[in-house]
């Protein structure tokens, strides 16, 4: 250390939250002593905002260039003191939290010697931490207000109208070679009565008539580079003719793959057995009679759960866990308008749970009401689906009439199947986007960031994060919409600059960093007569993967530096006198 | 002669947790009011992929029982892979450890989820029985 440090630390009581069970006047005491430290009290409520202010005041007329708060956990208050540090002219990254509340009164409440010495060991650790801060700035990204939407099912479509009316310049790229996605193909969508078709038909005027929006349609994105605020995609168009465009942000709504059972899985090739899709097809291309393949339908059984919530089997080595949240309702939904076609045709509904949340639960009680006769089944004794003297026979033990074995005769066994994720190997090698463990693309948080991905200006929506119905998908489509709105409409973006480091003197190239790197954010650059690792500022996540793995100690985050964790290691050690 | 102490004292365990996936968990276990013992430290890191060899080295050498990596595990936002990386940098600290004539048992990982508050109390007094049978660290 060149300069003596001039750090104030500050405890909270939190109200007793903390200071009931640690002595904070003791920890306050025996960090006073320590090198560097020029204050250390107690407040009542550090986070209020009179004793914001008293610090702020001491920060200025004490000259203080490092400031500890130890209260609650970071998560809860380390953006309001960094603002706090802000408002002081202290630099936001030479603040360090100390997480004396979740993380030690808290958690030993029945030892209060034994919290108000590890709160000592804690401050020490964090004082030595601050002591090794500098300041450092926030890295400033100018942003495009231009923005990709990949993928024109109702989702990506209802994102591009919604930017577009924001003034945002949209590109929507669609890989068939007309939008829609699967709600074109849907037929009647519950429980309005609107038409998939319509719907997508009315979407796709207003797109046609959008001066802010191209749609390319038969396109698929080739190549991606650049980052939050300025990323160049290219697109091959039909005859491989390619585009390039520069936008400030991606949003992905992919959407989803429908479930394809395995041959024999619930009679999964036999005629007459066929997907809720393929039914509802059937269902609205039919005026007057049922019929399928030239035979009059008088009895339909529908196996739920098809592709959905299963477990791991010798046939089924990569079982879909999730429930994919649609299926119930469209099943139902279809019951209504099976009866209403022909409310003489009997029907038989074989589920598991009825998953019909909020209002979608009238559609359950309506096929009810109407007739439809409900089994359920457990995953132990599934349904078998068999063809007995030319027709379709469903074994089903039902344990609503406890656990008879009961055997139903079907002109037409319908599967209602799943969603999946989408088979989308290239986009996924390109986009980087990580993956849930269902296969679908991965939020930041479900419910704190439930839009965004770790690579920061890429946002996903609809289907493609996980299944969900038509009303769930435009909901999280526009709230991607809000978060890149709030993105390119400020004109730019601040990056946190706790990123990863190299230092020159010791870095030969040996490439291990970049191959640790999954966002490719290290680059090999000359500099005087070696070549070293470069790191691209506006790329780099800071998680650190590179620097276990740098064989010369070459490489390290800021904010977690070798010099920092080693001192907070030692300084966690020092003995204190048993308070 | 000197009085029998009141207590022995716990073996002094650090953790590595990662700010976005073990450290709210460990969070959790404190405002479940779970208790583990006082002679748990945790120094908060970015990721779990991220930790240092040399850092655990040091820690031992310098007066932790052992260290205890929080790994982010399946969750982690930033590595699918990261569960094997971490591995792969626990495999190369047990040989560090073993260089310097410390016993790799000294060293624990588990994946520690955002909500697993419970699995981490277990994990802290499990770890602190091993820790107990083991000859201190010269």
């Amino acid at each position: 250390m060149t300069q003596k440090r001039r750090i104030g630390v500050y405890i909270c009581h939190c109200g007793g939250n903390i200071s009931d069970y640690v002595n904070v006047e003791k920890v306050a005491d025996a960090v006073k002593g320590v090198p560097g430290v020029e204050v250390a009290k107690t407040h009542v409520f550090a986070c209020s905002d009179a004793s914001q202010q008293e610090m702020i005041n001491e920060i200025k007329e004490q000259h203080l260039d490092g400031l500890v708060v130890a209260s609650c956990s970071p998560k809860l208050h380390m953006f309001t003191f960094r603002g706090m540090a802000k408002r002081a002219d202290l630099n936001p990254y030479q603040y360090i939290q100390v997480n004396l509340r979740e993380q030690c009164s808290w958690a030993h409440t029945s030892d209060k010697i034994g919290a108000t010495e590890k709160g000592i060991h804690l401050l020490r650790a964090g004082i030595a931490k601050c002591a090794l801060t500098h300041p450092l700035n926030a890295i400033r990204v100018e942003t495009k207000p231009r923005v990709l939407v990949i993928g024109a099912g109702v989702a990506g479509m209802r994102a591009a109208i919604m930017l577009a009316d924001m003034g945002l310049a949209v590109y929507l790229v669609e890989r068939e070679n007309q939008p829609g996605g699967w709600a074109r193909v849907t037929g009647e969508q519950g429980p309005e009565k609107q038409n998939g078709d319509q719907v997508v038909s009315a979407l796709a005027e207003r797109i046609r008539q959008h001066d802010n929006i191209m749609l390319y349609t038969g396109a698929e994105v080739v190549s991606k580079d650049g980052s939050i605020g300025d990323f160049t995609v290219a697109l091959r168009l039909k005859g491989s003719e390619t585009v390039s465009l520069n936008v400030g942000a991606i949003i992905v709504a992919t959407g989803f793959a429908p479930y394809q059972p395995r041959a024999g899985e619930y009679g999964w090739g036999l005629p007459g057995v066929v997907s809720l899709a393929d039914f509802r097809q059937l269902l609205s291309e039919t005026k007057g009679r049922l019929e399928y393949q030239g035979k009059p339908v008088r009895s339909v059984a529908f196996i739920y759960c098809v592709g959905s919530r299963q477990t791991e089997s010798e046939t089924c080595p990569e079982p879909n866990a999730y429930c994919s949240r649609y299926c119930c309702s469209a099943t139902t939904h279809t019951a209504g308008l099976l009866r209403q076609l022909d409310a003489k045709i009997h029907q038989y509904h074989l589920y598991r749970d009825v998953r019909t949340y909020g209002a979608l639960e009238k559609l359950y009680e309506k096929a009810r009401t109407d007739g439809a006769l409900f089994l359920r089944w457990t995953p132990e004794k599934p349904p078998r689906v068999e063809t007995k003297d030319g027709r379709l026979s469903v074994l089903v033990t039902d344990t609503l009439t406890g656990n008879e074995e009961l055997e139903i005769g079907a002109d037409l066994v319908v599967l209602a199947t799943g969603m999946e994720p989408r088979q989308n190997e290239g986009l996924n090698s390109i986009l980087k986007i990580p993956e849930s463990t269902d296969g679908f693309y991965k939020e930041i948080h479900i419910k704190l960031r439930p839009v965004e991905t770790v690579i920061d200006g890429v946002f996903v929506a609809g289907a493609a994060q996980g299944p969900k119905a038509l009303a769930e998908s435009v909901a999280s489509a526009l709230a991607a919409v809000a978060k890149t709105g709030g993105l390119l409409k400020k004109g730019f973006v601040d990056l946190e600059p706790l990123i990863a480091k190299v230092n020159p003197e010791k870095c030969t190239w040996c490439d291990k960093c970049l191959q640790a790197c999954p966002y490719g954010a290290i680059k090999r650059i000359h500099t005087g007569e070696k070549e070293i690792a470069l790191v691209i500022e506006s790329l780099c996540k800071g998680e650190g993967a590179c620097v276990p793995v740098c064989p010369h100690d070459a490489i390290e985050i800021e904010g977690y530096r070798d010099d920092q964790i080693m001192a907070m290691i030692d300084a966690s050690l020092k003995e204190v006198a048993t308070p | 002669m000197a009085l029998p102490r009141h207590k022995e004292p716990d073996p002094k365990i650090l953790v590595f947790s990662s700010n976005a996936i073990s450290d709210p968990g460990i969070d959790l276990a404190g405002s479940a009011h779970l208790h583990y013992s006082t002679a748990v430290q945790v120094i908060p890191l970015p990721c779990s992929s991220g930790v240092k060899p040399s850092w655990i080295l040091h820690a031992l050498e310098a007066g932790y029982a052992g260290v205890f990596i929080a790994a982010c595990g399946g969750d982690c936002a930033y590595l699918s892979d990261c569960t094997d990386r971490t591995s792969a940098l626990i495999r190369a600290a047990q040989a560090l450890l073993k260089e310097h004539q410390i016993s790799p048992k000294r060293l624990k990982m588990s994946g520690l989820c955002s909500v697993c508050a419970d699995n981490f109390v277990s994990h802290m007094s499990k770890f602190k029985e091993e820790l107990k049978k083991l000859e201190p660290v010269t």
